[in-house]
Order: structure tokens, then sequence, then C-alpha cells
């Protein structure tokens, strides 16, 4: 983990996956679709415009930064009021497509503020949090 | 992992669980009985308590003469407190859940 010493924090689940990329951006671009292995949400597939992402512990505000049909997605992810962006690369393999997930965010100062703002995750981690400050 | 942080996620979720959690982080070792005054539910309940703890790793007991002293593993707190494993947890469960989808989708 390069966490402690870089300007940024980066997250990336790389898999690939037995289907075409047409398919899988389907998945990732159509709102019923995405409800069903991520969030439920109003995306539409437009660069500039703005959606959300909503769960029971609360919601994700995103905004679409670049879209290239069958081979790239780029959005923002704010949560807690910190942003983060999310890249998604679909590359065709043999097998059918590599896809790519990379979620970069948070300066070291950000990821204070990170930990203040985690409240609004399932209330356990703030009280857990709370808990780790005091006993340390 | 994600199944571990589930575990976590589901121990913690009770609150008499994670009280009787907090109470041997901030006081140290104890034992059943000691536990069981702060937590006001029964010994028993206590007991089932700290099995389950146990389970998903988070206390760890030690026997002397008949009494059992239980203290608290903050390490396997570790998971839920760092961003980036709980985002590659996320992340890879969401992936899980979109390859399922795939399968069900037409072509």
């Amino acid at each position: 983990m390069t966490e402690k010493s870089a300007e940024t924090l980066s997250v990336t689940v790389e898999r690939e996956i037995a289907h075409a990329p047409e398919k899988i951006w389907r998945a990732l671009t159509q709102p019923h679709l995405i409800a069903e292995w991520l969030m439920k949400n109003d995306f539409s597939p437009v660069v500039g415009n703005r959606f959300s992402l909503r769960a029971d512990w609360g919601s994700v505000d995103c905004q679409i930064l670049e879209i290239e049909a069958n081979k790239k997605l780029i959005y923002t992810w704010n949560a807690m009021g910190l942003e983060s962006v999310v890249t998604w690369t679909l590359t065709p393999s043999i097998r059918g497509t590599q896809l790519r997930m990379e979620q970069v965010g948070f300066r070291p100062d950000q990821r204070q503020a990170y930990q203040g703002a985690r409240a609004g995750w399932p209330r356990f981690f703030s009280a857990m949090e709370q808990l780790l400050e005091r006993v340390d | 992992m994600p199944n571990n942080d589930d575990l976590l996620f589901k121990t913690l979720a009770d609150p008499t669980r994670r009280g009787i959690f907090e109470s041997l982080c901030r006081n140290g070792e104890q034992t059943v009985k000691a536990l069981t005054v702060q937590a006001r539910v029964s010994q028993p309940a206590v007991s089932k308590h700290l099995g389950v703890l146990k389970q998903a790793g988070l206390v760890s007991d030690r026997h002397e003469g008949r009494q059992t002293h239980y203290s608290a593993r903050r390490a396997a707190l570790a998971p839920l407190t760092d961003w980036t494993s709980q985002m590659n947890n996320f992340w890879q469960s969401r992936f899980d859940d979109l390859e399922d989808l795939l399968k069900r989708m037409d072509q």
C-alpha cells in the first residue's frame, strides 16, 4: 500500500470477464441494469450530467467526466463531502473483456476530513472510530 | 475477505455486543462477570455475545482457574477502518454482482 506516501489513494479492481465489451457497457450505463449490481440511480450517459447512487446507508453524488462507448467511462464519486474519480476501462480480450475499475481520490489532508465525515456510513463505523481514537 | 468483513459488520451491528467489545477495548482484559455488570443483560447472554465476538476474531480468551478472561483484538478491525481495503472489498463484491447480472442478460 502506498497510501501513506502518495498524494492520492487509489483502488484498482481488474477482471477478465467472459462477455463482450458491448454487453458489459450496457450493464455499466443503463440505469435499470446499474441498479442490479451497483445501486439505485438516475444515470444518463451524457458528459457533464450529474446522477446519484442511492443505498440504504446513504448516497453517492456523481458527475460524468468522460464517455467513450464500449471503451471508457469516467465519473466523479462524491460521498460524504469528499470526491474521488472512478474510471472504467474495457479492453477486448481472448475470453471476452478485460474490465478495470480504478478509483482515485483523497489527498492526505482530505483523508483527515474523510475520517471525520464517515459518520454517514453504517453507524458502527463512527462508533468504532471514536473508540479507536480513545484507546490509542 | 468480503465474507470476513460481512462477519465483522454483522457482529458489531448488535449494540450489546458492540458495548462489550468497547468495554474490553477501553478497560482491558475482563471476566464474564465483570462484563455482565456493565452490559445490563444476563451472564449467559454475555457469554453468548462473547462467543460470537470470538468467532469473528474480535476477542480472545484466556483461562485461569475457573475464570475465563476476555480481551479485545483490535487488529481485527483493521479491514473496516482502512479506506483502501474497504473500497477494494466494496468493488470486488460489485464485480461479483456485475458478473452475475451479465450471465442473466441477453447477448
